[in-house]
Parts: C-alpha cells; sequence; structure tokens
C-alpha cells in the first residue's frame, strides 16, 4: 500500500501533459451509423489519436460477384449502400454495359436518371436526419422520414420495392413507368422544396447548430483530394468536381443543374451542400419527367434475365432444353469481350466505381468496388484528430458514411 | 397528532408529486409526438392514458443488472441520493398561502443545497458504473453543475434583494406590490439566467450533455436499467419541477394570480409549473445539443457576467429608491 502512493507521488507529471485513456467506441453505439469501431485515445475529452475500424459488416461481395454472371451479380449492388440502392444498381449496370458494350435506349436512360436523383433524395433526407439526431435536433428526423416515406411508396409503385430494388437492368431498366407513379412524383416534386425550406427552418440559422457545425471538421480542398474524399464532402471544400457534369452518363448530359460547391470546408458547408443539392436533384427529375422521350425501355443486345419481358419466351426455350429457366440463366456460357474497366458514378455518397476485369466468361474474373464510405471512413482520422467526442459524431455525420457500403 | 397530520401531508405531496412525475412523462410523449408528426404513446389505455402505469409496471418487474466490475454500494446508493435529494426539496414549496410541509426561512438556500446534492447522485453513477461512457457522463454532469450552480445562484440573488427574504413564501408576498404582482419584468436579465441555468441544472436539452445518447449512449445511467434506471428518472423528472416551481415562486408571483379561486388556491401555481414544463418539453423538441466546452463557454463567459450585471443594477435599485 505505501509503495503505491510512494510512487503515485514519485511519478513526474509534465506540464500540461494530462494522462490519456484509450475509448472504444461502438460497433454498437448509437452515432456510429450501424457498425462502425472507432477506437479513440482521449485526454478529457479531446480526441488524440482516432483509428476508424471497419469489416463489421463484410460480406465478401467482390467475391461473391466471381461466382456470378453479370446480371446475377446485380443484387449484390443493393446492399452496398442500401440507403440509395438504386444508384449502385445503375453504377453496376453502367459498368457492365461499358464492359459488354451494351447499347441503351434513351427513354431507359431518362429513367434511370430518374431513380438516381430520387435515390440521392432518399439518402440525403437519411443523411440530415441522422445528422441531425446526432447533434440533437430530434424532431428534423422525423420531419425528414415523413418526406423519405412518400419516396419509398414512389419506389414501391415503381418496382414493388422499397429498398433493394434491382429494378436497373443491364441495358435498360425491368419495367416502364406507370402514369400513377408519374402523377405522384410530380406532385411530390411540387410539394417538396416546401419542405427543405421547413428543415432549414428548425437548424440552418439555429445558434446552436451554427456553433456545433461552423468551423469544425474543417477539410481543405488541398487534404480532401489527398484524401480521397468525393461527393458533396469534397465539393464542400471548394474543389469542382461532380461526375455527373463532368463525365456525365445517362441522360445527365441532357438536363441542366449547378453543382454546388463550398468554400470552408466544415461541417456547416458539407450541410449546406447537401441542401443545395436536394434543390438540384428536384430540377433534375423535373427536367427529366418532361423530356421523358417515348420507346423501348430495355436494349434488343441485353443478356439475359429480363424480368418480366422476356421472362416466359425464355423459360419455355429453356425448360425444353435444360427443364426449369433459372438453369439456363446459370449456364449462361457466352462469349463476352475480354479486358478490363472502371467506371465510376455519381451516387450520394461520392464517386462510386466498379472495376471489372473479364476474362471473356460470363462472369467477372475479378470485380472491385470503389465505395466512397471506406475512403471517408479512412478520412475520419485526420479529420477528428484534435476535436472533440462530440465533433467526433458530428463528423460520422457528416462525411454521411454507410458500413454496407464500406465493408461490402 | 401533529406528526399525523404531518406524516399525511406529506403521504399526499409524496402521491401527488409522483403522479405528476407519471403523467409529466406521458404528455411529454404527447407533445413531443404531435410536434413530430406522429401521435405518440397510443397502445395502452385510451391515447394512451395508461402507458406511465405499464411502464412504472415494467421497470419495476425488470432484472436488476449490477455489472460485475461496478462500485456495488455506490451503485446502489446512487439513485436513492438522486431522489432523495429531489423529494426533499419539495417539503419547503409553497404551493398556495399556507400550503406548505416546511416553512423554513432560508427556503431558497435549501433547494440549492438540494439540488447540489442530486448531482453527486449522478457524478456518482458514473464513477461507481465502471464504464467508460457513464465516467465520461459523470464528469460532464460534475463541470456542467458547477458553472451553472453559480450563476442560478447569482440570478436569485436580484429576487432576494428585491424581496428582502429566502423564505419562499415571504417572496411570494413581496411580489405582491410589483408590475404584474410577479418580479418577471424588474428581474427580466436574472430570469433569462436563470431560465438558461434551470435547462442546464436539471440536464435537459440544449444541456443535455450528461446523457448525451448519441455521443455517451446514456451517459451516466448507461450501465443502470429496471428500477434504478426508473429512479434516476424520477429524479430527473422531480428536479424538473422543482425548477420550474422556484422558476414560479422567484418571478412568477407564484400562487398569486389575476383573480383569486376559494376553493383550489394553488391553481395559479399550478398552471405557471405546468407552462414552464411545457417549455422544457418544447424547446427539447426544438434545439440541438449544445458541445461540453460551449457550454462552459456559455456558463462562464455569458451567464455568469450577466449574473453580476443584474446583481448590481438591481442593487443600485434598490438603493434608489428604498
Amino acid at each position: 500500500m505505501t509503495a503505491s502512493i510512494k510512487q503515485t507521488l514519485e511519478c513526474p507529471v509534465a506540464e500540461g501533459e494530462g494522462e490519456h485513456y484509450s475509448l472504444r467506441m461502438g460497433p454498437q453505439h448509437p452515432a456510429t451509423h450501424g457498425v462502425l469501431r472507432v477506437d479513440l485515445e482521449l485526454d478529457g475529452e479531446t480526441i488524440i489519436e482516432c483509428t476508424p475500424q471497419v469489416g463489421y459488416l463484410h460480406r465478401g461481395f467482390e467475391k461473391l460477384a466471381e461466382n456470378r454472371t453479370y446480371s446475377q451479380a446485380l443484387i449484390l449492388t443493393d446492399r452496398l449502400d442500401y440507403i440509395a440502392a438504386m444508384a449502385n444498381n445503375v453504377g453496376y449496370c453502367l459498368a457492365v454495359e461499358r464492359l459488354l458494350a451494351i447499347s441503351v435506349p434513351r427513354r431507359a436512360q431518362y429513367i434511370r436518371t430518374i431513380v438516381c436523383e430520387m435515390s440521392r433524395l432518399a439518402s440525403h433526407l437519411l443523411w440530415l436526419a441522422t445528422h441531425a439526431l446526432d447533434i440533437g435536433a430530434m424532431t428534423v428526423f422525423l420531419y425528414c422520414f415523413r418526406e423519405r416515406e412518400i419516396l419509398l411508396d414512389l419506389f414501391e409503385e415503381l418496382c414493388g420495392a422499397r429498398l433493394t430494388f434491382s429494378y436497373p437492368r443491364i441495358g435498360g431498366v425491368r419495367q416502364d413507368v406507370t402514369t400513377a407513379f408519374v402523377d405522384e412524383l410530380q406532385r411530390f416534386l411540387y410539394i417538396f422544396p416546401s419542405k427543405i425550406a421547413e428543415y432549414e427552418t428548425l437548424i440552418d440559422t439555429n445558434r446552436i447548430w451554427l456553433k456545433r457545425t461552423v468551423g469544425v471538421g474543417v477539410v481543405s480542398g488541398e487534404e480532401a483530394l489527398s484524401l480521397g474524399l468525393t461527393g458533396a464532402c469534397l465539393r464542400a471544400s471548394g474543389v469542382d468536381y461532380d461526375l455527373r457534369k463532368h463525365q456525365p452518363y445517362d441522360a445527365y448530359d441532357q438536363v441542366e443543374f449547378e453543382v454546388p460547391l463550398g468554400s470552408d470546408g466544415d461541417i456547416y458547408a458539407r450541410y449546406r451542400c447537401r441542401m443545395e443539392e436536394m434543390h438540384q436533384s428536384v430540377r433534375i427529375i423535373q427536367q427529366c419527367l418532361d423530356q421523358l422521350p417515348p420507346g423501348p425501355i430495355i436494349g434488343p443486345d441485353a443478356p439475359d434475365l429480363l424480368m418480366p419481358n422476356k421472362a416466359s419466351a425464355r423459360m419455355e426455350a429453356d425448360s425444353s432444353r435444360y427443364g426449369t429457366g433459372l438453369i439456363r440463366l446459370i449456364r449462361d456460357r457466352n462469349c463476352y469481350l475480354e479486358g478490363e474497366i472502371y467506371v465510376a458514378t455519381e451516387v450520394p455518397k461520392g464517386e462510386l466505381g466498379f472495376y471489372f476485369i473479364s476474362d471473356g466468361s460470363s462472369r467477372p474474373y475479378r470485380m472491385h468496388i470503389r465505395s466512397p464510405s471506406f475512403i471517408h471512413i479512412g478520412a475520419l482520422a485526420a479529420i477528428a484528430k484534435g476535436e472533440m467526442v462530440a465533433d467526433l459524431i458530428a463528423n460520422i455525420g457528416s462525411l454521411d458514411v454507410v458500413l454496407g457500403e464500406s465493408d461490402r | 397528532m401533529h406528526i399525523i397530520i404531518i406524516l399525511i401531508e406529506i403521504l399526499a405531496l409524496f402521491a401527488l408529486v409522483m403522479l405528476h412525475v407519471a403523467y409529466a412523462t406521458y404528455f411529454e410523449r404527447k407533445i413531443i409526438g404531435h410536434m413530430q408528426v406522429r401521435l405518440g404513446p397510443m397502445r395502452v389505455g385510451w391515447h394512451g392514458l395508461l402507458q406511465p402505469i405499464a411502464d412504472g409496471i415494467k421497470s419495476f418487474f425488470k432484472e436488476d443488472i449490477i455489472p460485475a466490475g461496478a462500485d456495488r454500494p455506490t451503485f446502489v446508493a446512487a439513485p436513492i441520493i438522486c431522489l432523495v435529494a429531489m423529494l426533499t426539496s419539495l417539503a419547503v414549496l409553497p404551493f398556495a398561502k399556507g400550503w406548505v410541509l416546511a416553512d423554513i426561512d432560508i427556503g431558497l438556500l435549501f433547494i440549492f443545497a438540494m439540488s447540489s446534492l442530486a448531482s453527486y447522485g449522478v457524478v456518482l453513477a458514473g464513477w461507481a458504473s465502471n464504464s467508460k461512457f457513464s465516467f465520461l457522463g459523470g464528469l460532464r454532469s460534475m463541470a456542467q453543475v458547477i458553472s451553472y450552480e453559480i450563476a442560478m445562484g447569482l440570478s436569485l440573488v436580484g429576487v432576494m434583494l428585491l424581496s428582502g427574504s429566502l423564505n419562499l413564501s415571504r417572496i411570494v408576498e413581496a411580489q405582491g406590490d410589483s408590475i404584474l404582482g410577479m418580479y418577471l419584468l424588474p428581474q427580466c436579465l436574472g430570469f433569462f439566467v436563470f431560465f438558461i441555468s434551470m435547462l442546464a441544472e436539471t440536464n435537459r436539452v440544449p444541456f443535455d450533455l450528461p446523457e448525451a445518447e448519441t455521443e455517451l449512449v446514456s451517459g451516466y445511467c448507461t450501465e443502470y436499467s429496471g428500477m434504478r434506471y426508473a429512479i434516476f428518472f424520477m429524479a430527473e423528472y422531480i428536479g424538473m419541477m422543482v425548477m420550474a416551481s422556484i422558476g414560479t415562486i422567484c418571478f412568477l408571483g407564484g400562487w398569486n394570480g389575476p383573480f383569486a379561486v376559494p376553493f383550489f388556491p394553488p391553481l395559479w401555481f399550478v398552471l405557471k409549473v405546468y407552462l414552464f414544463l411545457f417549455l422544457f418539453i418544447w424547446i427539447r423538441a426544438t434545439l440541438p445539443r449544445y458541445r461540453y466546452d460551449q457550454l462552459m463557454d456559455l456558463g462562464w463567459k455569458l451567464l455568469i457576467p450577466l449574473a453580476l450585471v443584474n446583481l448590481v443594477l438591481t442593487a443600485c435599485l434598490k438603493a434608489m429608491i428604498g
């Protein structure tokens, strides 16, 4: 006893140097958005060292894709960023189309642009909801879910699913839009800007919100580039980089929209950027609806697995050869082009890239996914260092990460 | 005989306050629910009216878990300290003229003492749980209570100066001849400081840092469950009511109203307390949460100087008039 007291007394404590301790935040924690674990080294409440740990939601999608035909691997992409599954589907389809040199009809391109932007709205709404909840503004959470519900209902009207859609197909989309869908969407577009204003009245000029977000989690443009940030996180730092504008795909070159840019690179700038993006999304969807051309929704050279258009005919032909329809799809041994390709799209979280190596079979030899969430989580260590625990939570929210996408 | 009457009074007050606590949670959930475009509790009873009772029964029969590494005696004592301190401060509150259990001359100081004592419960709970989240919650609570207790105390010194008493009943009576029969206008600065400190003192939004669920899971009560958690909960709500009562007594003229209600004298008092409770809930539905250091800044750099300014102004006023 005396020895330990003596030890304590003799232990030299340098001037201005506190005692550090470690805190493991997550994987089960209310504010880590799923199963992110952050190992913190704290001095009081100031973060000395922050080490994000990922992998709790790893399901091996990249490996699983190697055992599936290109058409079948589509459903895996639903489960990447499950908040905006439609955007992943489109990204995947675009990559495969580019690899296999398949054309997409114009109507399908417009429909894809619409659903992409709808999923951007759905994703940004969920981001705003949880981000505000993390900072303590509880009511915004439920307001956002009210509008997100309309979007999910619209998706259900479109393809029958609310979360994991698998709606876009390689070479087009699965079903055509109905008039009911178009009418409902139009109604939603009409009311939505006023709803954005409603969220903004609650937090935009709120002094506490400003105190928590302005000047916190600052990333300069250069830093953001070197950390590999994309999407709104990069644009909030003033770097003009939006794949929809600079490498247009689908119908993005046919519509007019602005790329909202921030300058400060703090949490508030990221917040403003995403809020502006929602306005732009509404603009894009409106233009797509107005311009929506008639015509087929799937290209003539699309690979098999088209439901329900070709399904019945396919089943008949296959059953005479193999017994059932699905077997035909799995045994699809068409020779595709050999080579490799990287195709990136602008999903709500940032730049989602699919990298394929094809050996000429019907399955990818290798599929790699460049997921924005994974890279953003990596940036967390640099951003959160030296700030407080409460800021870490705000930063995680503002980087808008989804663990399903990060861990794949 | 006198003792028996006092005991009955205590029991009646206790029962009433407990009923209020139960239904304060119900109204909080209902009001926030309607503010957030949902309905709140609807299942148990008509419009969920029996929900608080169901909650009470549920937490009473839940398994009582004490973590293996916890400091058992302290862990058990912490919620009790909170509840006892809060209940004790009820004794000196005058609900109407003569409707007070203990009409002592240092009522206001007594309330301060008790609310500081309650924060020991929170700090000890954080310490005894042997969990880092609880520990951080306890630390935050300690810092918060120390800084805001000062601001709150100073904000009420103005009231003491004007009324010339620490006895709560006499403070109410002294307000009779001021504007509107309350100190709200002459002490508007003091009321502002008091109101903000009151939110901080009761760990309510936007100062709910000790139990910030998105940061510290549940703060100091992370490791508590069942009845022990419910006791913390009760203590928080009684704390809200005590603070609302102090606000009513010191700034809103206590039981005095535009006209006297002969059959139920505490009517105005109760209504004013309900108004405060509604404000608590309204603020919770609206505002985000402060950060720890910003909370300290606000307390030390804004509220305490403001309270001091108010003190000086009040003293000058009193000297000039008196």
